[in-house]
């Protein structure tokens, strides 16, 4: 039982990461119906902005500033960054393709990916990276019962939350969140509304670029490496936990992303560590098998 | 007017006044549905203007054009289908800021089509075709226009909704709306405008009066089915 529930914890902590970065895959593609391949290196571009903040304000893991300082400036860097690369993304490989054939900007994200990646691995480091993240956050172990978790681990999980509430707020509460729902629904419809569909899909990268972002400064504060190639399996994975929770659906990604990091945590602690890769996309088949659309998907049928 | 290779419209010259009900009647593939779409923004002529309120907007986008005072009741209705039906009429008061307003004039809608009332809550693509016609002009009311485009009113709804239906346009008319539609129905559609334009292979082959075109021994024969 004991390692059930650290296992748990542990999933929730890792899962709560995959929803993160699952709720850009499920933004983008729930308003364009494109799946943006680059997104998990816009992830890994949001955690090597963070680094080379930290990097900036941090010597001899002593930090210049308040170690709360650093850290929102960190936030503000890396999201900030991380949604203006998004921006720029679907301006220059997007926009001109929407309305080619639905092979083009799938390319053309597949070749951003690759574009990120090396540019990353020539231009800053082909080795990972270090994030002093010890002279950044009190690298405490919070204690309940027989379970532990890392302070950072906690942190990752509040704020992966709190970042999840905040937008389904913004999508289901907002004008503009409504107007956001609406372009995905019928993007011309939403044109005779008044609604400028141009803003709309720029807001809409930019706040799933930075969410991405914020996993990048998350994930540096908690695991304190980083490489270039960070962004590819995580990214895989969130967006198997998108699809999971039925691509297009807000609060799919967010349940799939945590379903998956526990089954991810339980089937590395239970089965084998070396297989828990194998149970997360073997889960996505069966998924797909039973239920195409995903647990929180419309039936295909009904969603022309 | 052009899109693609084959011009879809070549000589399209139509006038709408202030206050005025205008219909635009023709069969299918005469270039009705691009006119409504080059009024509304949707394409743009590859030659000729569109003027509005005295201001050239052949350049404006769609969305301008609705923040301007054009409201549009789309062919085949459009309804967000997994928005609310109230969420649906909010969207068409989308580009407004005046918050009391806005909410008043949800109230004034509801009043005006009570079945939406009774659905406010429930999502747009659950409605008969009907339900979703009253929503369509509803959501468009909510813009509060100066000028309402309608394509295809009647189009799939029952002999009695259609009616209906123009009992309403008559309605918001006499509130002060002008209105532009375009309609398969020509009886149904002259019997409310104040003049109408006859479409066929992309040219005004005939225009008048509503009175003058029901008499039209030509139009009478073609699409009256006299």
């Amino acid at each position: 039982m004991g390692i059930f529930l650290q296992q748990l914890v542990n999933g929730l902590e890792l899962g709560s990461l995959y929803a993160l970065i699952a709720l850009g895959y499920t933004l983008i593609y729930g308003i364009l119906e494109l799946l943006n391949f680059a997104h998990g290196d816009v992830f890994m571009v949001g955690a090597f902005l963070a680094a080379g903040v930290a990097a900036l304000l941090v010597h001899n893991e002593v930090a210049a500033v308040p170690a709360g300082i650093a850290v929102g400036l960190m936030l503000l860097v890396a999201m900030g960054g991380a949604g203006l690369l998004g921006v720029g993304i679907e301006r220059v490989a997007y926009r001109p393709l929407r309305n080619a054939s639905r092979l083009a900007p799938l390319i053309t994200a597949i070749g951003v990916s690759l574009l990120l990646e090396s540019a990353v691995q020539v231009g800053v480091s082909p080795a990972p990276v270090l994030v002093p993240s010890n002279a950044l956050v009190p690298q405490a172990t919070i204690h309940l019962g027989s379970i532990e978790s890392p302070l950072t681990g906690v942190l990752l999980f509040a704020a992966s939350l709190a970042l999840m509430i905040g937008l389904d707020v913004f999508v289901f509460r907002t004008r503009f969140g409504s107007a956001m729902r609406a372009t995905a629904q019928d993007r011309e419809a939403a044109t005779f509304m008044g609604i400028d569909v141009d803003r709309v899909i720029m807001v809409t990268f930019f706040v799933a670029s930075a969410l991405a972002g914020l996993g990048g400064v998350l994930f540096g504060l908690r695991y304190a490496s980083i490489d270039f190639f960070m962004g590819y399996l995580l990214g895989i994975k969130a967006f198997t936990a998108a699809v999971i929770g039925g691509i297009g659906n807000i609060r799919g990604a967010m349940v799939g992303g945590l379903l998956l990091g526990v089954l991810e945590s339980l089937s590395g602690g239970f089965i084998s560590t070396q297989f828990q890769d194998t149970f997360v996309f073997l889960t996505l088949i069966l998924v797909l098998l039973v239920r195409p659309q995903g647990l929180f998907g419309q039936p295909l049928a009904d969603r022309a | 007017m052009r899109y693609g290779p084959v011009p879809a419209l070549r000589e399209v010259s139509m006038e709408i006044r202030r206050g005025e009900i205008v219909c635009l009647l023709g069969g299918n593939a005469s270039g009705k549905s691009t006119t409504m779409k080059t009024v509304i923004g949707s394409v743009r002529p590859a030659k000729g203007s569109v003027w509005y309120e005295g201001q050239d907007i052949t350049g404006w986008n769609t969305s301008r054009r609705v923040a301007n005072g054009i409201a549009i009741v789309p062919e085949a209705r459009r309804i967000f289908p997994r928005l609310t039906v109230r969420e649906n009429l909010m969207m068409g008061a989308f580009i407004r800021q005046d918050r009391d307003e806005i909410d008043a004039d949800l109230e004034r809608v509801m009043v005006m089509f009570p079945r939406l009332k009774e659905r406010h809550s429930q999502r747009g693509g659950t409605m008969s075709g009907g339900e979703q016609q009253m929503l369509a002009m509803g959501r468009a009311l909510m813009a509060r226009p100066r000028f309402l485009c309608m394509d295809e009113p009647s189009m799939g709804l029952a002999p009695v909704l259609v009616e209906q239906q123009f009992e309403t346009i008559q309605r918001l008319n006499a509130s002060g709306i002008t209105i532009f539609v375009v309609e398969q129905n020509a009886r149904m559609a002259l019997a409310i405008a104040n003049r109408g334009y006859v479409l066929q292979s992309g040219r005004v082959v005939l225009t008048g009066t509503a009175a003058s075109l029901l008499e039209n021994p030509q139009m009478q024969r073609a699409y009256l089915g006299i």
